[in-house]
């Protein structure tokens, strides 16, 4: 081959995004055609990714891996196996007909180019998703489709209802990604390994660590709030703000198909035990009969179908709970299936949407004389969903019912929740492309006519492809079915698809009793509905209503947290501060012993012998220390606050003339300035503050704050007396000494410190010198008013 | 504060300050000094200037905005760490380059450059909040 499969991989995750970041240029340059020039991305990946089904089928692994932090053995690596090119070619082949699609949807729009920017990152974060290995990788892709899919969501930002769906998909799916993130940091503790393959490799390691349980919930978190599992699952019904086209890619066949992935990879290391499959089939059974009586309360199109989507989630998330053979093979089945039939069905809406001007079913009729084209495409997509043979929704209905061969009671039980759900899923199919079709003609806003080749095109296909896909049953199991059956359960499986009606079996019995049921429920709709929505009004709570309380609950608890703490009086921030200095100073000394190192007072004339003695100090030093001292005092009695910041910083200048007589000439100079500066400061500050000339405050008040700086006083001194008396470590000392001239050229320690060894230290600092000077100003500009920010900008232009 | 004699004598030290605060960080490597206290010399320059005549006339002076000179230190300082990139070395490696100047060794080197960086951060962001300071005080009058 004359292509390195390696770097060829790797530009599978990375070509959606350079796409993305040429989109709003090429809708600039190209006009009408962009979505055509940018579907070329999309198709190129798909026709790429065809070329390993042959090899992948045959049992091979295609791997490729960059380094991305080697000191921590994290690559960015990538496997296609059978799982993951299923999920690839779906994600490429359906995101080509989306991009497409969306260029006649949003035609004219200003943003047109930004919309398909946004669609082509989220594709390359999802392709991204499904062939990553390492789980660093996993994990930033999965956020990578959080934040596209909020992008997405919230399009339409200028409305407070998709800007609010927006947030709530957000939220609810970082929730997830959190959880995944803390899955891969524990599945790495126990395994040391960020590859996947390699975990599954570690077999029955994981199943049998303590820490089962957590990294257990850990990814059962973070799946389902991705793939809306119960009682997550109500962000994604609101999720349908989107345009039309990403509720086709992102929350049919893509994105919440993310969570299913992730549990299908993972089955290997951490299913077939009883809290997995508990777990996954009591959240999916309940998920899926929750979705599918949703669907039957709504008039939206749009929403019947986002509510299907929850039930078809729940049903995959069960069917990998089972964990049997028959039970993966209908999943991957059932997988294709729905991602063929709910775009189709998502994308016909669209037309109907755009064309008719509503989505609402009870506002719809007799579309098929006019529409006749959309009418074959939805046609095509229901009868997959209903599962009439020879779809490939037949395919993956008959293989679920022969999971449930086991004739124990739970068994039974699922297999009743199957063919509820299903029933409820036919007749709902049954609706959505029956109800806007047939019947007398309805007025619509819009007068309704075909839509463009662009946008009915994809839905054809899509209708076809499930009904292609099950005549060629054979290649289909053989290619698709059993390498990604062989990926998800770890040992070779056999496809026993089958187009044949066996009306000996079983199964076939089910199959017509669902129907029956379906085609009951599309009868019965109205009826139904009408009573689903006075039991849902007695009720009166929901989820999505739980999810704002808990979201105002957090805002208002800030507020109050927030207000506590920062309540904006100095006085109680300086008490509050300086009162925890003291305690930090003197806890540790009392409790821990520093005290007992310290010599006893009668000692101290020892300290002599240590060659400082106090006949040692000259006379100008004395009256150094004398300076220091009147400062002081005068600083307590002062009256005015100018003499009292005076006296402060005379006390300060006397410190640093002993800095400077006993040998730390360097430190001496920094405080002289800061000394200077200080005071200057200061007394600036105090006439912005228009403060009374003399501070006169309660005795109380002057007693506490006198007691806490005697204690911080007393702290500090004790602290450095500890320290003195232990013996000095001169190791660091000496390396300085040593070493300044021969290798950093200086002789100024202090200095050389300063700008070379540690020079990765100040250049923080002064990064954050020059954060807090920005912070001042606008502390200052913020109290003076919008007239004063604007002052240095025309005193500059006086300049000019 | 506006006296005759400050108002006289402030140019003549505030020359004397930002001369003495470029020779304090230039020997800085080898004897008392660098760039933080060259910085704060320099600041305090700009403050005593600041009090004798109007603030307007200091930024004018200055050119460019305090912060300005802030964010070019930080830059240059930064710049300096990358210098090392180009003998293969890790971040922040120090170069140095003697140079014989009709006799004399001058050193330039790339903490010498950091150094001046932190002069130009220290001085920057004092002057800014000095001058913003100064200007309450002024009334806005400039």
């Amino acid at each position: 081959m004359g292509y390195s499969p390696e770097t060829s991989i790797v530009l599978v995750a990375i070509a959606p995004f350079l796409a993305a970041i040429l989109a709003p240029a090429t809708a600039r340059f190209t006009g009408k055609a962009a979505a055509w020039v940018l579907a070329i991305v999309p198709a190129a990946i798909f026709v790429f990714l065809l070329r390993f089904l042959e090899p992948v089928a045959g049992g091979g692994v295609i791997r490729a891996s960059l380094e991305w932090a080697p000191a921590y053995g994290i690559a960015l690596s990538f496997l296609i196996d059978g799982l993951s090119l299923t999920f690839a070619l779906t994600i490429s082949g359906i995101g080509t007909l989306i991009v497409v699609y969306s260029g006649a949807y949003l035609a004219g729009h200003p943003h047109q180019g930004r919309f398909l920017g946004f669609i082509l990152a989220f594709m390359g974060a999802m392709l991204g998703l499904v062939l990553s290995d390492s789980t660093v990788a996993l994990f930033t892709f999965w956020e990578l489709t959080s934040v596209t899919s909020f992008l997405l969501i919230g399009f339409d930002h200028a409305r407070q209802a998709a800007r609010r769906a927006a947030i709530q998909a957000l939220v609810v799916t970082n929730l997830g990604g959190l959880a995944l993130l803390l899955g891969a940091l524990v599945v790495y503790q126990m395994t040391g390994q960020w590859e996947l393959s390699g975990v599954r490799e570690a077999g029955d390691a994981l199943r049998e660590n303590p820490f089962y349980g957590l990294v257990l919930v850990l990814f059962l978190l973070a799946a389902f709030t991705k793939s809306a599992q119960f009682p997550l699952h109500f962000w994604l019904p609101n999720a349908m703000e989107a345009p039309t086209p990403v509720s086709a890619f992102l929350h049919s066949a893509t994105m919440v198909q993310a969570g299913v992935y992730l549990l299908a990879r993972m089955t290997p290391v951490l299913g077939d035990t009883v809290a997995w499959t508990t777990t996954l089939t009591v959240f999916g059974g309940v998920t899926l009969l929750w979705g599918a009586v949703a669907a039957i309360k709504q008039i939206d199109l749009k929403q019947m179908l986002a509510q299907t989507t929850i039930a078809s989630l729940g049903l995959l998330v069960l069917l990998i709970g089972q964990g049997s053979e028959a039970a993966i093979a209908a999943m991957i089945v059932y997988f294709v299936a729905h991602a063929f039939y709910k775009a189709g069905l998502f994308l016909v809406v669209g037309v109907i949407d755009h064309e008719a001007g509503t989505r609402d079913i009870t506002a719809l009729g007799g579309l098929m004389r006019r529409m006749p084209a959309s009418f074959l495409a939805a046609a095509l997509a229901a009868v997959s969903m209903i599962g009439l043979p020879l779809t490939v929704g037949y395919l993956a209905k008959e293989e679920m019912y022969l999971a449930q061969a086991e004739p124990d009671a739970a068994s039974l039980l699922v297999l009743a929740a199957m063919i509820a759900g299903n029933a409820l899923l036919a007749g709902v199919g049954m609706a959505v492309a029956v109800r806007p079709f047939t019947g007398p003609m309805v007025e619509t806003p819009k007068h309704a006519h075909e839509g463009p080749v662009a946008m009915v095109a994809g839905p054809l296909l899509l209708g076809a492809l499930g009904i292609a896909a099950a005549l060629t049953v054979g290649w289909f199991g053989h290619v698709i079915l059993e390498p990604a059956g062989t990926a998800v359960l770890g040992l070779p499986i056999e496809s026993h698809l089958t187009l044949a009606l066996n009306p000996a079996s079983v199964l076939f019995w089910l199959s017509v009793l669902t129907w029956a049921l379906g085609g009951l429920v599309f009868y019965q709709l109205d009826a139904l509905r009408a009573f689903l929505r006075r039991a849902d009004a007695g009720l009166g709570w929901t989820f999505d209503k739980g999810f704002d309380a808990a979201m105002f609950g957090l805002i208002r608890f800030s507020g109050a947290v927030t207000r506590f703490l920062h309540h904006g009086r100095l006085e109680l921030y300086l008490v509050v501060l300086f009162a925890f200095l003291a305690l930090a100073l003197l806890v540790p000394l009392v409790s821990l012993g520093g005290l007992d190192v310290l010599p006893p007072f009668a000692s101290f004339g020892d300290w002599a012998t240590a060659g400082w003695s106090w006949s040692a100090l000259t006379i100008y030093e004395w009256a150094v220390v004398a300076i220091a001292i009147i400062g002081l005092v005068v600083l307590v009695a002062a009256q005015n606050r100018l003499v009292a910041i005076l006296s402060l910083g005379v006390q300060g200048i006397a410190v640093a003339l002993l800095f400077l007589l006993f040998g730390a000439p360097d430190l001496a100079f920094t405080q002289f300035m800061v000394e200077i500066l200080s005071v200057v400061i200061l007394t600036m500050v105090m006439t912005r503050l228009k403060l009374d000339e003399r501070d006169r405050r309660p005795f109380e008040d002057a007693l506490r704050d006198g007691t806490i700086a005697v204690l911080c006083g007393v702290g500090v001194t004790l602290l450095l007396s500890t320290i003195l008396t232990g013996t000095l470590d001169m190791r660091l000392s000496d390396f300085f000494l040593t070493t300044s001239v021969p290798i950093a050229h200086g002789h100024n320690i202090v200095n050389v410190i300063l700008v070379d060894y540690r020079g990765f230290d100040t250049l923080g600092e002064i990064s954050v010198v020059m954060a807090a000077g920005i912070a001042i100003l606008a502390l200052i500009r913020g109290q003076r008013g919008a007239t004063g920010v604007a002052k240095p900008k025309r005193a500059r232009r006086a300049a000019k | 504060m506006n006296t005759v004699i400050f108002r006289t004598i402030a140019p003549l030290i505030v020359a004397i300050m930002a001369v003495f605060s470029i020779y304090i960080l230039l020997r800085g490597h080898n004897e008392p000094g660098g760039g933080f206290i060259g910085g704060l010399i320099a600041a305090s320059a700009i403050a005593i200037l600041g009090m004798s005549s109007s603030v307007g006339e200091v930024r004018r002076a200055l050119k460019f905005d305090p912060l300005a000179y802030a964010g070019f230190g930080v830059f240059i300082a930064g710049l300096s760490g990358l210098a090392s990139l180009f003998i293969d070395a890790p971040f922040m490696t120090s170069i140095w380059l003697y140079l014989e100047l009709e006799g004399t060794e001058v050193a330039l080197s790339t903490p010498m450059v950091f150094d001046i960086g932190v002069y130009f951060v220290v001085f920057g962001t004092f002057s800014a909040v000095a001058l913003a300071l100064e200007d309450e005080r002024d009334g806005g009058e400039d």
